[in-house]
């Protein structure tokens, strides 16, 4: 899921102040904490409240959708509402900010979450946590399913750096768990400390460069295809 | 792997099997490297000094930049340089071009370092590097002495570059199995010495000391002669997982306190403090233990190293 946090009130109004009528939509996709109908009408109606200490009258329609990522989901829920509003206020991670402004090219979608990270509910520890960056080069089968890129501060291959101490990490004060002593543990536990051992040459970044495109329907085969200029 | 040719000072001393000893330099934000040439100085004048580090921006900080100071060190002074490299602040590009340039400037020694996070240091929101890891800078490094190439194996126009490379070990580390795999493996791709942390403990740096004989490459420990209370506070209170002795701070602070008017004599009384200290520590490390030698990491205390080093 992606893990989002609410933008300030007055930066979501400095957005949205020259606007009389505003689309406010929720999602009922995987942004977390929950984004949806509730949450966009509260928002809506703070948006309403900013606006009348300003002396100004703002219009509002809370709706929210089922997946703003999603072009067709969006498409269908959103267009209905189109016509009457100046605006779209998003509720959603960036990624349904943007498909919903690349949808809706006559209106502009704005953002009213700062989207952190893709993340796990850790009910345990009451937090949600980044336990996978994404990184396109999945290390977790050679790492006791730890991963060194979300879970170690400088995304080191070759084990912990000299700033563990007892476990914990240089980085936000000796709080947090030093992912190369997990996976040590985790690898010794198993006795698979070879893997530990072994030396991992650099990085290939390439394929954890923006912008990432992955063409569907080239996902589904196990034949080899021509490598495609990209346009 | 087969033992690399000894190309600088540092590494054919420790060859030899001649107990040595390096110091360390700190450039800060500074344009003006005068003190940094005076220490360099008076660490040289002892004769038993027989190189000294220069930091990479240490604590995260925005520093001046290690390879001029190493260069005016080695040109002005006459005492070789061991070059910090972190991988913190440079990707691998920057790297390659860096220690090309090093390479050139006569630089021969250099230390490995992943380097503290710059979320520690003074410009905490930087976005910080690590494109390459420690291990992974070895191996660039090894490939450019070896090969003469970058990592994408192609080749230096002039040939290969003549350094020799380093890599640090932490005697502090807890667990500490982790650690001692994790510099096997830097020596495998290619550390021709290791340099480790400080260490005030003599059992734990003995015992550590043994763990790492089975590599087979020179080791030197670090030791921080502490030159007043306050880093020695500080090294207690914010350096987790080093701890200095409760006899050694206490004596640090009884001095500050009695001698607080008195500034010649309280730094006769806390040279001696050191010297009390550290003296008997290297001693027994020289006789029990197979150190190649002591990395004194004391830095602006240049004038402890002629009373502490004399009797080396």
């Amino acid at each position: 899921m992606i893990i989002t946090q609410q933008k300030n009130i007055e930066e979501i109004y400095e957005m949205i102040k020259q606007y009389s009528k505003i689309l406010v939509a929720g999602c009922d996709g995987c942004c977390q904490p929950p984004r949806s109908i509730n949450e966009a009408k509260v928002l809506a109606q703070m948006l309403e409240l900013k606006a009348r200490s300003e002396g100004k009258e703002l219009k509002w329609k809370a709706i929210t959708v089922l997946r703003q990522c999603d072009d067709r989901i969006a498409a269908t829920t959103v267009r209905p509402f189109i016509e009457q509003y100046d605006a779209i206020v998003s509720l959603s991670c960036g990624l349904g900010v943007v498909m919903m402004n690349r949808i809706f090219e006559n209106i502009l979608t704005y953002p009213a979450q700062n989207s952190m990270f893709g993340g796990a509910e850790n009910n345990a520890e009451n937090s949600f946590a980044e336990y996978c960056e994404t990184c396109g080069e999945c290390l977790l089968g050679v790492t006791g399913g730890v991963c060194p890129m979300a879970g170690c501060a400088k995304n080191l291959s070759n084990g912990p750096c000299g700033g563990t101490v007892n476990g914990k990490c240089e980085v936000g004060g000796y709080i947090h768990e030093c992912a190369w002593i997990k996976i040590y543990e985790r690898l010794r536990k198993f006795n698979r400390l070879d893997l530990f051992t072994k030396y991992r040459p650099p990085r290939n970044y390439r394929i954890w460069s923006s912008p990432r495109f992955i063409d569907i329907n080239k996902s589904y085969t196990n034949e080899e295809e021509p490598i495609k200029e990209e346009k | 792997m087969a033992k690399r040719q000894a190309y600088s000072k540092l590494v054919k001393t420790m060859r030899e099997g001649k107990f040595l000893f390096t110091g360390e330099l700190e450039p800060k934000k500074m344009v003006d490297l005068s003190s940094i040439l005076h220490s360099a100085e008076e660490m040289k004048k002892t004769g038993k000094i027989v190189a000294a580090n220069v930091t990479d921006g240490p604590q995260g900080d925005a520093y001046t930049c290690s390879m001029v100071p190493c260069y005016l060190v080695q040109e002005k002074v006459g005492l070789e340089a061991i070059w910090q490299m972190t991988v913190r602040d440079r990707n691998r590009i920057a790297l390659f071009g860096d220690i090309l340039g090093g390479a050139i400037l006569g630089l021969k020694n250099m230390l490995v370092l992943t380097g503290d996070h710059s979320a520690l240091g003074d410009h905490q929101n930087a976005r910080a590097v690590y494109d390459l890891d420690s291990t992974q800078l070895i191996d660039l490094v090894s490939k450019m002495v070896d090969d003469g190439t970058d990592l994408e194996g192609k080749e230096i126009e002039g040939g290969k570059i003549k350094m020799n490379v380093g890599c640090a070990a932490n005697p502090n580390s807890n667990p500490r199995e982790p650690e001692i795999l994790k510099v096997g493996r830097k020596v495998e791709v290619g550390a021709d010495f290791i340099q480790t942390q400080t260490s005030f403990d003599i059992d734990d740096a003995k015992e550590f000391l043994k763990e790492l004989e089975k590599f087979n490459v020179p080791v030197l420990l670090g030791l921080f002669p502490i030159k007043n209370y306050g880093i020695a506070w500080y090294f207690n209170e914010y350096i987790p997982g080093v701890s200095v002795p409760k006899d050694l701070l206490k004596a640090l602070k009884t001095a500050k306190k009695e001698y607080k008017e008195d500034k010649k004599k309280r730094n006769e009384v806390i040279d001696k403090i050191n010297i009390d200290f550290f003296e008997p520590f290297i001693k027994e490390i020289q006789k029990t233990t197979k150190a190649a030698g002591i990395h004194c990491m004391a830095v602006h205390y240049e004038r402890l190293f002629e009373p502490l080093l004399k009797n080396f």
